[in-house]
C-alpha cells in the first residue's frame, strides 16, 4: 500500500527557513493592509488616472487564473477523457486551482476602491453588457465549483464518509460544468481587453485575443501540473503513495506532449493574426522586438523543448521547459496588459509598479503557498485515503 | 449664450418648451447596447466645442469647479504655467483646457477643451459590471456613486481617457467625471462651462442643431475649417462635437479611433456565451461516454483473458501471453501487465501450496 506517513510522530520544527521567511512576508503584509486601508490605492500603488490597472491585475487576476488552469485540464483529462493514469493528478492540480481562484478573489479586496460592494454585480445590479460581469460570475461559479471538487479530502481527512460519497458522486458534472466556466472565463479574461481597441498595441490586440487567452490556459495549467509536480516532489516526496509516484511519469510525459501540440497550434494562430491584420511592419520596432521574444523565446522554443523531451524521454529537460512555459505565459499577460495597454502615452506617463505594491503580490502568493502546505501535509492529497482507496 | 437665446434656438428648432421636456422626461437612463434604439439622439443635448475660438482663459475650468464644488486647485485658474503641460481630467478637474502649437505658425495659439464626450454608446457604461453608468434621453452620461464597486474598468474603456479616480480616498474612493451639468440641463439651463465661455467657443442645443451649426460653419468657411466634424461619428458618435481649424490631431484628438461603439468590439465575445453553454456539456459528456465504454470493452477483453491465463497458468504462460500483448493494440498494456503478474503469482502460489 502506501509509504505515506502521514500520521507521523515525530516532531517537525517550527524555526524552518519556510517558515521564517513566510512569517516575515505575512507580517510584511499584515503592513501594507494596514496601508492600503488607511492610506487608499495611492498609499501603496503607482496607479493613476492612466493606469488604472497594475500588477495586481496582470499578475494577480490574468496570471493567477491562467496558471490555475492545471485544475480544469487535469480532471478533464482524467474524469472526462478517461485517462486514468493522470488521476494521481487530479487532486494537487484542483487543489492547486481552488487555492490559485480563492487568492485571486482575496487580491481583488486589495484592487478594487469599495471590496464590500464585490458582490453587488452579482446580487444588487447586473451589468449584463460588461465582459467584466462574465468574467466576476464565471470566477464566483468556478470558485465553487472548485471547492466542491476539492472538498472530498478535508471529508475524507475528518472521516466523514456519507457526505463523501454522495459529494464523490458529483464528480463528473462538477467537471463538466468546471470546464465550460473556465472555457468561458479564460476566454473573457482576453476579452476583457477588447472594448478598448484605441489604446492597445495591434500586435497584441486582436479579435481572437479571447480564442488567445484560452488555448493559452490550456498549456499554461499543463505547464503548470509538470512544474508543481517537480517542487512536491522534492518537498513531499515521503508523502506521496504508490499510484502518485508511479503516475508521475505518465503525467509528465502526457502533459508535456499535449502541451508540445497546443503551443504549436497557438504559434501558429498567432502568427495567423500577423499576418491576418497586416501587422508585419510593427516587427522592426521595439514592440515587435518584445512581440518575436514572446512569440519565439516563449512559444516556439518551450514546443519545440517539450516535443524533444518527450521523445529522449527527458525529463528534467521537461520540468525546466514547464519553468519557461510557465514564465512565458507570465510574459504574455503581461505584455497584454502593460506593455500594449496605452502603447501611444509618452514614456514619462508609463506605469511601474511600486515596491508596496509588488509587495503585496508577493504576500498573497505566499499565503498561497502557506495553504498549501497547510492542507497537503494534512489532508489525502498526494495519497489515496487508506478508507477510500480506488474508489473514486 | 443666455438662456433666451437658447429657448428661441429651440423654438427654431420647431422643438418649444414641449419638446424639449419631453427630451428631459426621461425617468430611466439607456445604457450600451440598447441606446442603439435611440438613433443617435437628435433630441438630446450637445455642445458644439470651435477650436478656433477659444482663447484659453481656463474659465470654464473655473466655472466647472465652482458648479460642482470640487476642491480648491493645485495652481490658480488664472495662472497660464499650467499649458507647459498637456494635462487631463482628474479627480478634482472635470475639464482640462490644453495648448497646443499652431501650424502653421503665427495664428497664435490653440486651445482646446476636454471633458466628458457624453458618447452616445459610452464604453464606460458598456463596460460598467454594475450598471453605474447610464446613458440619459437628455444626453448626460452620468454615474451612480452608490453602486460603484470600483473596479475602474471604465477608466480602462473610455477611449477619451476622461473618467479619474480618487485614489487617495481609503474607504469609499469614487469615479469622478464631468456630469453635463446634469442638474442644470434638468431645468433647461446650459452647463457652467459653457455659459462663462466669454467668446462664445462652446454652443448649446439640441444635437440635431449643433451638427447643424457645425456643418454650417464649416461649409461657409472652408479656408478656415477642417471639413471633419468630430464626434459625429466617432466611437458611435458623441454628444460634445467639435470643429477645428487645424487637423485634429494637432490638438490632441485621435482620428484613429473609428465609427463604431465600443460595445460592438465585445459584442462578438458576449454572443459567444450561449454556444460555448450549450455546446460543450454535448461534447464533454460524448466524451465522457466514450470513454466509459471504451474502458468497459476493455475490462471485458482483459477479464476473459485473465481468466484464460489463469487456467492456463504455467510456465508456458508467460510466453504465449507476450505474444498476446505484442498483438493487442486496444488493451491498456500497463494493466494487463499488472493482472497478468498477479495472475502468475497467483498459480505460482497454487502450485506452491500444492506442493507442500
Ligand atoms: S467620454 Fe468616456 S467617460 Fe465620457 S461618456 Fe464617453 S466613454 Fe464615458
Ligand atoms: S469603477 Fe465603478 S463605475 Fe467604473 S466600471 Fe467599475 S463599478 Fe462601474
Ligand atoms: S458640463 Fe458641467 S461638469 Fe462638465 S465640464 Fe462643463 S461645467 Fe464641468
Amino acid at each position: 500500500m502506501s509509504n505515506h506517513n502521514h500520521h507521523d510522530t515525530g516532531q517537525s520544527p517550527w524555526i524552518t527557513p519556510f517558515n521564517v521567511i513566510a512569517g516575515l512576508i505575512v507580517l510584511m503584509g499584515i503592513y501594507l493592509t494596514y496601508l492600503r486601508f488607511t492610506g487608499g490605492l495611492a498609499a501603496v500603488t503607482n496607479l493613476d488616472d492612466y493606469y488604472p490597472w497594475g500588477i495586481w491585475i496582470s499578475f494577480d487576476l490574468l496570471c493567477g487564473v491562467a496558471l490555475a488552469a492545471g485544475g480544469y485540464t487535469t480532471a478533464a483529462a482524467c474524469y472526462i477523457f478517461g485517462i486514468k493514469k493522470y488521476h494521481a493528478a487530479v487532486r494537487p492540480a484542483v487543489l492547486t486551482a481552488f487555492l490559485g481562484y480563492a487568492l485571486v478573489v482575496f487580491a481583488l479586496h486589495y484592487d478594487v476602491g469599495q471590496p464590500w460592494r464585490l458582490a453587488y454585480p452579482i446580487f444588487v445590479q447586473q451589468g449584463t453588457t460588461s465582459v467584466l460581469f462574465e468574467v466576476g460570475l464565471c470566477v464566483f461559479l468556478y470558485l465553487t465549483v472548485l471547492f466542491l471538487e476539492w472538498l472530498p479530502a478535508p471529508l475524507e481527512w475528518l472521516k466523514l464518509k456519507r457526505v463523501r460519497n454522495i459529494v464523490i458522486k458529483l464528480t463528473l458534472v462538477l467537471t463538466v460544468f468546471g470546464v465550460i466556466l473556465s472555457t468561458m472565463h479564460q476566454s473573457s479574461l482576453g476579452a476583457l481587453y477588447l472594448i478598448l481597441p484605441s489604446k492597445m498595441h495591434p500586435l497584441w490586440f486582436s479579435s481572437h485575443l479571447p480564442i488567445y487567452f484560452f488555448v493559452s490556459s490550456m498549456f499554461a495549467g499543463l505547464s503548470m501540473v509538470i512544474f508543481e509536480s517537480t517542487l512536491s516532489h522534492r518537498y513531499y516526496h515521503n508523502k506521496m503513495d504508490k499510484e502518485h509516484l508511479e503516475g508521475t511519469p505518465h503525467v509528465t510525459f502526457g502533459f508535456a506532449k499535449a502541451a508540445a501540440w497546443i503551443m504549436a497550434g497557438y504559434f501558429f494562430i498567432k502568427l495567423f493574426g500577423v499576418v491576418l491584420n497586416d501587422n508585419w511592419g510593427y516587427l522592426p520596432t521595439f514592440y515587435g522586438f518584445i512581440f518575436s521574444l514572446e512569440m519565439l523565446g516563449f512559444v516556439a522554443l518551450p514546443a519545440f523543448l517539450y516535443a524533444k523531451g518527450v521523445r529522449d524521454k527527458n525529463v528534467k529537460l521537461i520540468k525546466w521547459t514547464a519553468v519557461l512555459a510557465v514564465f512565458g505565459i507570465i510574459f504574455n499577460r503581461f505584455n497584454v496588459s502593460l506593455v500594449a495597454y496605452n502603447y501611444h502615452l509618452p514614456s514619462e506617463l508609463k506605469y511601474f509598479p511600486a515596491l508596496a505594491e509588488i509587495g503585496v503580490t508577493i504576500f498573497v502568493v505566499t499565503v498561497g503557498l502557506i495553504l498549501f502546505k497547510l492542507i497537503s501535509t494534512r489532508m489525502p492529497i498526494f495519497y489515496e485515503h487508506p478508507d477510500f482507496k480506488g474508489s473514486h | 449664450m443666455n438662456r433666451r437665446k437658447f429657448l428661441g434656438a429651440m423654438g427654431v428648432a420647431g422643438l418649444g418648451v414641449a419638446g424639449a421636456e419631453k427630451v428631459l422626461a426621461a425617468e430611466d437612463g439607456v445604457t450600451g447596447a440598447s441606446v442603439k434604439d435611440v438613433k443617435g439622439l437628435p433630441d438630446s443635448y450637445a455642445v458644439l466645442f470651435d477650436v478656433t475660438r477659444c482663447i484659453g482663459c481656463r474659465q470654464c475650468e473655473d466655472a466647472c469647479n465652482y458648479e460642482q464644488h470640487l476642491p480648491e486647485p493645485d495652481v490658480d485658474f488664472f495662472d497660464t504655467g499650467v499649458f507647459q503641460q498637456i494635462r487631463r481630467t482628474d479627480w478634482k478637474t472635470y475639464t482640462v483646457v490644453n495648448q497646443y502649437d499652431d501650424k502653421p505658425p503665427g495664428a497664435g495659439d490653440l486651445y482646446r477643451k476636454i471633458q466628458c464626450m457624453h458618447c452616445l454608446e459610452p464604453a464606460c457604461a458598456h463596460s460598467c459590471f454594475v450598471k453605474a453608468f447610464a446613458k440619459r434621453h437628455d444626453g448626460a452620461v452620468t454615474y451612480d456613486p452608490n453602486v460603484c464597486v470600483g473596479c475602474r474598468y471604465c477608466m480602462m474603456a473610455c477611449p477619451f481617457n476622461i473618467p479619474a479616480y480618487e485614489y487617495h480616498i481609503a474607504l469609499d474612493p469614487l469615479v469622478t467625471k464631468c456630469t453635463f451639468c446634469e442638474h442644470r440641463l434638468k431645468d433647461d439651463r446650459e452647463p457652467a462651462c459653457v455659459e462663462i465661455c466669454p467668446t462664445g467657443a462652446m454652443y448649446f442645443s439640441t444635437r440635431e442643431e449643433v451638427l447643424k451649426e457645425a456643418r454650417v460653419r464649416v461649409v461657409n468657411n472652408p479656408d478656415k475649417y477642417q471639413s471633419h466634424i468630430y464626434g459625429e461619428h466617432e466611437m458611435g458618435g458623441t454628444n460634445w462635437i467639435y470643429i477645428s481649424g487645424v487637423p485634429f490631431e494637432d490638438v490632441g484628438m485621435r482620428m484613429d479611433l473609428g465609427t463604431r461603439a465600443a460595445g460592438d468590439y465585445t459584442s462578438g465575445a458576449l454572443g459567444g456565451v450561449p454556444l460555448i453553454a450549450s455546446f460543450w456539456p454535448v461534447l464533454l459528456v460524448g466524451a465522457y461516454a466514450i470513454s466509459k465504454r471504451r474502458e468497459k470493452i476493455a475490462k471485458e477483453e482483459r477479464d476473459s483473458f485473465v481468466s484464460q491465463i489463469i487456467a492456463e497458468a504455467g510456465p508456458e504462460a508467460g510466453r504465449r501471453l507476450a505474444e498476446r500483448l505484442s498483438r493487442s493494440e486496444t488493451l491498456d498494456k500497463a494493466a494487463i501487465e499488472e493482472e497478468v503478474r498477479k495472475a502468475l503469482n497467483e498459480a505460482a502460489a497454487k502450485t506452491e501450496r500444492e506442493d507442500h
